[in-house]
């Protein structure tokens, strides 16, 4: 058994992202020289959509580029199963821009962990941003966001699933939570 | 879906999921060759050992490259250089690597059947890198691979495989692969260089290098074995070249997309001619590069998760 609730409907998650956008403009003083980068498969279509907001507010579409962080996991021995390995596409060169890298839900920070040393082979930044939908806690590693979408407390057996129409879902974030039964 | 298995032997015993998986993989693992740091963590801290009884250039570099790739660290023994010139058995050799808490073995060898051999034997991951006259597999996935990314899909594709079938393993492995994708396999050679019975396999055996290429989608040469036959198969080379080179005359017979694959090393001037395998048609270097992607997928796969 299993309980859902609805954390953010389709209208939470759009306002969520325009404000993120917005936040990125002022604090980079503008879209010059910012690019985004989508961690595979959530973050992917959020960093879409941020660059697709930004392009309204500024005009200029920030390049999105999609980063597959399988290969830098510290889990690979230890998985039950070897992940599927999909292809990492960042067609522009990084050195001396500032990358905003986008994830749906921030958890452990592993994820972030590896992403960051992936970027890092792939390029020299300026200076690498946190973007997240949810922020769910937890942290097993000194890693922070720069901009959240929403901070959600959690137990470690609750689930966060984000659900987006990009991958054939009515936008929305869920929360599922075991029920022990008596 | 993971792969369930220690080892990688042969194509014949790949489920058609399993080589789904090997190829996508490996498209993935192209792009890592095209970066500026060509080189990702995923297999740091394992140990991969070359174990080639056989000459190679283009297999074990490419097995090498992989790896390090993946930042395995990799030690090359060849045969002539070891200790089975003291009369150390395979096995011997062998499990003294494994004793090195090696991960994985890459292994060549002159016999068929000693990767077989070698995996039942050892804990480690045996990778098959050509025995005997049995399978090349890795050779054949990246043949497929070449093929899937030219044309997208095998079905109803007439691939005419030319030359000593008889003696190659990379044909043996391709067949199996080509068949199992719902390709039309053609073979074509000197009667003496096919295998009798080989039709049952559900290929069509040609006899005549004109009539086999009739609007062929993909032409793969074989390498003339010469050291593997011993005695004499046909009565000259310039005779076998005569009937079972490709030129560009006999190219034009086929559809005019076709692809013309080699496994190398190229015998210039006999199984083809220069103007052909540096022609337009000729995906063999593109082979090279889809193989060091083949290998890290392999590596990679085979890495990780629990077996059964």
């Amino acid at each position: 058994m299993a309980v859902e609730h609805v954390i953010l409907n389709s209208n939470e998650i759009s306002r969520a992202l325009t404000r993120i956008a917005h936040e990125v403009l002022e604090r980079n003083k503008g879209a010059k020289d910012i690019v985004l980068v989508g961690i595979r498969t959530g973050g992917v279509y959020l960093a879409q959509r941020l660059s697709r907001r930004i392009e309204k507010i500024e005009g200029d579409a920030p390049p999105v580029g999609v980063l597959d962080i399988t290969l830098y996991r510290d889990d690979l021995d230890t998985r039950s199963a070897t992940p599927a390995l999909e292809t990492t596409d960042i067609p522009f060169d990084m050195t001396d821009r500032r990358v905003v890298l986008v994830d749906d839900v921030l958890y452990t920070g592993r994820t972030i962990r590896a992403a960051l040393d992936s970027l890092i082979d792939l390029g020299r930044p300026k200076e690498i941003q946190l973007a997240v939908l949810i922020d769910r806690g937890h942290r097993e590693l000194p890693i922070r966001a720069d901009y959240v979408g929403k901070n959600l407390p959690t137990a470690f057996d609750e689930k966060v699933l984000v659900l987006l129409e990009e991958a054939g879902e009515e936008d929305r974030v869920i929360l599922k939570r075991a029920v022990r039964d008596a | 879906m993971t792969l369930k298995r220690k080892d990688i032997l042969s194509i014949a015993d790949l489920e058609r999921e399993e080589m789904d998986l090997i190829l996508h993989t490996a498209e993935s693992f192209k792009e890592v060759s095209m970066r500026d740091i060509k080189k990702v963590p995923a297999l740091r801290g394992k140990t991969v050992i070359n174990l080639f009884f056989e000459p190679s250039t283009r297999t074990r570099t490419s097995f090498e490259l992989a790896a390090k790739r993946l930042s395995a660290d990799v030690i090359n023994i060849s045969a002539g250089a070891s200790s089975t010139t003291k009369h150390e058995t395979l096995l011997d050799t062998s499990k003294n690597i494994q004793a090195l808490q090696s991960d994985y073995i890459v292994v060549r060898h002159h016999s068929s059947g000693a990767a077989h051999f070698l995996a039942s034997a050892l804990h480690c991951s045996v990778i098959n890198a050509g025995d005997g006259t049995h399978e090349h597999p890795s050779q054949g996935l990246l043949d497929l691979l070449t093929i899937k990314e030219k044309r997208g899909d095998f079905k109803g594709l007439k691939v005419v495989i030319v030359g000593d079938i008889l003696h190659s393993r990379v044909a043996n492995s391709d067949i199996h692969g080509l068949l199992k994708y719902g390709a039309d396999v053609h073979l074509v050679g000197p009667p003496t260089l096919i295998p009798r019975g080989i039709e049952k396999w559900g290929v069509t055996v040609h006899y005549h290098l004109d009539e086999a290429l009739a609007s062929a989608d993909v032409i793969i040469l074989l390498r003339l074995q010469l050291e593997r036959q011993g005695k004499s198969f046909f009565p000259t080379i310039r005779e076998y070249s005569k009937l079972y080179g490709l030129n560009r005359r006999r190219l034009s017979l086929a559809d005019p997309k076709c692809l013309v694959m080699h496994p190398g090393p190229i015998n210039r001037g006999i199984e083809v001619t220069s103007e052909v395998a540096d022609g337009l048609s000729s995906v063999i270097l593109e082979q090279v590069t889809n193989g060091l992607a083949v290998r890290m997928a392999l590596f990679f796969l085979l890495s990780g998760g629990s077996r059964e």
